[in-house]
C-alpha cells in the first residue's frame, strides 16, 4: 500500500523585500509504501529540508501535488486539505522531528510526553503510563523526566524530540537531520531508536548529512542531485 | 472529509468611527492613509473581516499596534457595536441568529453565560476594590448563580487553578502585581464555564518568568476545559507557543491566514514578511 506520493512537486520561495524569487525545488518524484524507509541525499542548499516541511505544511506547497494515505480522511492531497484537517493529522498521524526542540518553557519532559497524548483525547492516565512507557523506551534518564529540557544535552533533547513525535503512534514520520549535532554515541542510539520504530512499521522518510548512517536503515533513497529513486 | 462546525463564525465584519465622506464612502475613490480617511478623519479600525473559531482550538491575532486587534475584539464581546457584519454562535439557543442583530438582553445574556474577557489592562476586567474571590463571585451572580456556599466553592477552585493562594483569596486584586491580576482576570473569566474565552494581549507588560506562567496556565485551561480561544498579541513568541492557526491584520484587514509554523517559517504577504524577518 502506498503511503506517501509526491508527484510533480515544487516550491518556489518570494521575498518582497529583497524582491528575489527563488526556485528551491522542482519536480520532485517519489512513492513510498507503507512501513518503508526513504532516505533523502543531496548537497546543502538543494531542497531537502523544504520537501519535509511542505509535507508537514510549514511551508506552503505550490506546485504538485503531496498524496498520503490518512487514517482519518482516507487519500488526501496534503497540498490541498484544510488547515484543520492537516492539524488533526499533525496531532494523530503525522510527525516531525528535527534537532531542535521547540517547547513550552518550564514544562518537564514527563508533561511534553502527557501533553502530546493528552491531545489525541485520551485519559490522563493513559497519558500518565504512555508518558514512562515512551521516556524508558527511548532511554531517557530518570532523573530528567521531572526537569525542564532546556539544559538537556543534544542527544537528550533529540530522544525527547522523539519520544514526543512517536507517542502518537504516527503513521508517518519525518526526521529532518535530528542526528546533526550529536557524538558519535548518541548517534549510534538514535539509529538503534529508529530501527525500533521501523521494526514497529512506521513510515518514515529522513535527510541525515551522514550516508554511512542512512545506509542499512534505508529501503530506498531520493538522490536530490539525480533527481531519482534508488533502491538500496 | 472531516465536516466540522466552527463555534464562532465571523462573516464581514466592518467597524468605523466617524462619519465618513464622499471620497471614502466609495470603495473606489477612497484614498486611506493607514487606516484612516485624511479628508474626514474617519477610522477604518476593522474591515470585512472574516474568520472561524474551531471547536477547543486557539487562534492566534497578530499585527502591528492600531491594525484593529483591540476593535476586532471589542465588537466579538459587544463592548462596541459594529457597522456592519454577521457573527454566529453553534448554540442551540441562538442557532442561525446575527448575534450582533440581538436585542442589548441577549447580548448581555451571551457574554454572561457563553463568554469570558480577559482585558490587556486589567483594571477593566476587575473590579479591583472588590476581593478576589468578589469578582468571581459577581460574574457567577450576573450568570444566574444565587447559592453562596457554591460560589464560595467554584471561586477558590478557580483561584487555586490560577494558583491564587487560599491565604489571599480575600485580598483586593490592587495589591495584586500584574502577572497575579491576570491570573485573576483569567479565573473571573472562567467563572461562568465559557465555551468562548477572549484575550487580549494577557500577557504584555510582564516579565518574561511570570509570562510563561501565564502561558503555561492558558495551554492548560484549553487541554483540561476544551475551551476555544482568541489570543491577541503582537508578541510572535506568544502566538507560537499558544495558537494553531493565526491570522495577521493590517490597517483593518486580514491579510493572511495560516498554520502558525507556517505564517512565521513562509509567510507569503509583504508585511507579514516584514513583521517576521523584522525579529530574526
Ligand atoms: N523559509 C525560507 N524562505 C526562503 N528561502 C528558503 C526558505 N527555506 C529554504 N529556502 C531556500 O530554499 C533552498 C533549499 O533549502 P533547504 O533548507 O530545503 O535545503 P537543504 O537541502 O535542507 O540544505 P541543508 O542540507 O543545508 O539543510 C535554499 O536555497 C534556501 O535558501
Ligand atoms: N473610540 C475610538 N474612536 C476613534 N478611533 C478609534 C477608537 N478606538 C480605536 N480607534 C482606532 O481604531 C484603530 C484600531 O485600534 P485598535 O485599538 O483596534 O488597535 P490594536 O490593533 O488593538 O492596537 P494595539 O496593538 O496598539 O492595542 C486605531 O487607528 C485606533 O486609533
Ligand atoms: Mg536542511
Ligand atoms: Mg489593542
Ligand atoms: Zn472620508
Amino acid at each position: 500500500m502506498t503511503m506517501l506520493e509526491v508527484h510533480n512537486f515544487g516550491k518556489t520561495f518570494t521575498n518582497h523585500q529583497l524582491q528575489t524569487t527563488r526556485q528551491a525545488v522542482q519536480n520532485i518524484q517519489f512513492r513510498l509504501e507503507k512501513g518503508q524507509f526513504l532516505g533523502i541525499v543531496g548537497k546543502s542548499g538543494s531542497g531537502k529540508s523544504t520537501i519535509l516541511k511542505s509535507i508537514y505544511r510549514t511551508y506552503l506547497p505550490d506546485q504538485g501535488h503531496i498524496y498520503f494515505d490518512s487514517d482519518r480522511f482516507g487519500k488526501v492531497d496534503l497540498t490541498k486539505i484544510t488547515e484543520r484537517q492537516m492539524i488533526y493529522l499533525r496531532k494523530h498521524e503525522i510527525g516531525y522531528v528535527s534537532q531542535f526542540l521547540n517547547v513550552m518553557p518550564r514544562t518537564t519532559s514527563r508533561e511534553l510526553v502527557e501533553n502530546a497524548i493528552l491531545e489525541m483525547g485520551e485519559s490522563e492516565s493513559v497519558a500518565q503510563s504512555e508518558a514512562e512507557k515512551a521516556l524508558a523506551h527511548f532511554e531517557l534518564d530518570k532523573k530528567l523526566w521531572d526537569m525542564y529540557p532546556n539544559t538537556f544535552s543534544g542527544g537528550e533533547k533529540l530522544r525527547l524530540n522523539i519520544a514526543m513525535a512517536t507517542v502518537k503512534k504516527p503513521r508517518l514520520l519525518l526526521l529532518d537531520e535530528p542526528t546533526a549535532s550529536l557524538d558519535q554515541q548518541s548517534k549510534v542510539k538514535v539509529k538503534e531508536v529508529i530501527e525500533k520504530l521501523k521494526n514497529s512499521g512506521t513510515t518514515l522518510v529522513g535527510i541525515f548529512h551522514d550516508i554511512e548512517f542512512m545506509e542499512n536503515l534505508c529501503d530506498q533513497v531520493y538522490d536530490m542531485n539525480k533527481r531519482k529513486l534508488e533502491v538500496s | 472529509m472531516m465536516l466540522e462546525e466552527p463555534i464562532l463564525s465571523v462573516k464581514n465584519l466592518s467597524k468605523q468611527f466617524g462619519d465618513g465622506c464622499r471620497r471614502c464612502s466609495d470603495p473606489s475613490t477612497r484614498d486611506l492613509i493607514k487606516n484612516y480617511c485624511p479628508s474626514c478623519g474617519m477610522v477604518f479600525a476593522c474591515r470585512d473581516i472574516s474568520l472561524d473559531l474551531y471547536p477547543g482550538e486557539i487562534l492566534g491575532v497578530v499585527g502591528e499596534s492600531g491594525s484593529g486587534k483591540s476593535s476586532l475584539m471589542k465588537c466579538l464581546y459587544f463592548d462596541s457595536d459594529v457597522t456592519s457584519g454577521e457573527l454566529y454562535l453553534q448554540d442551540e439557543e441562538f442557532y442561525g441568529q446575527n448575534l450582533w442583530t440581538l436585542s442589548a438582553q441577549k447580548k448581555r445574556y451571551i457574554r454572561n453565560h457563553k463568554y469570558g474577557m480577559v482585558y490587556q489592562n486589567p483594571v477593566h476586567g476587575l473590579k479591583m476594590d472588590f476581593t478576589s474571590i468578589g469578582n468571581i463571585a459577581e460574574k457567577l451572580i450576573a450568570a444566574g448563580n444565587r447559592n453562596v456556599d457554591n460560589m464560595k466553592m467554584v471561586g477558590e477552585k478557580l483561584l487555586d487553578t490560577v494558583h491564587i493562594p487560599l491565604f489571599r483569596m480575600k485580598e483586593e486584586p490592587r495589591n495584586f502585581s500584574g502577572g497575579m491580576q491576570q491570573r485573576v482576570q483569567i479565573a473571573k473569566a472562567l467563572s461562568n464555564n465559557p465555551p468562548v474565552l477572549f484575550l487580549d494581549e494577557v500577557t504584555t507588560g510582564l516579565d518574561l518568568s511570570v509570562q510563561a506562567d501565564v502561558l503555561d496556565l492558558i495551554k492548560r485551561i484549553q487541554r483540561e476545559f476544551g475551551i476555544s480561544m482568541i489570543v491577541v498579541s503582537h508578541d510572535l513568541a506568544v502566538i507560537r507557543m499558544l495558537a494553531d492557526r493565526t491570522i495577521v491584520m493590517l490597517n483593518g484587514e486580514v491579510i493572511e491566514n495560516g498554520l502558525t509554523d507556517q505564517i512565521l517559517e513562509d509567510p507569503i504577504h509583504p508585511y507579514t514578511q516584514t513583521l517576521v524577518y523584522s525579529l530574526l
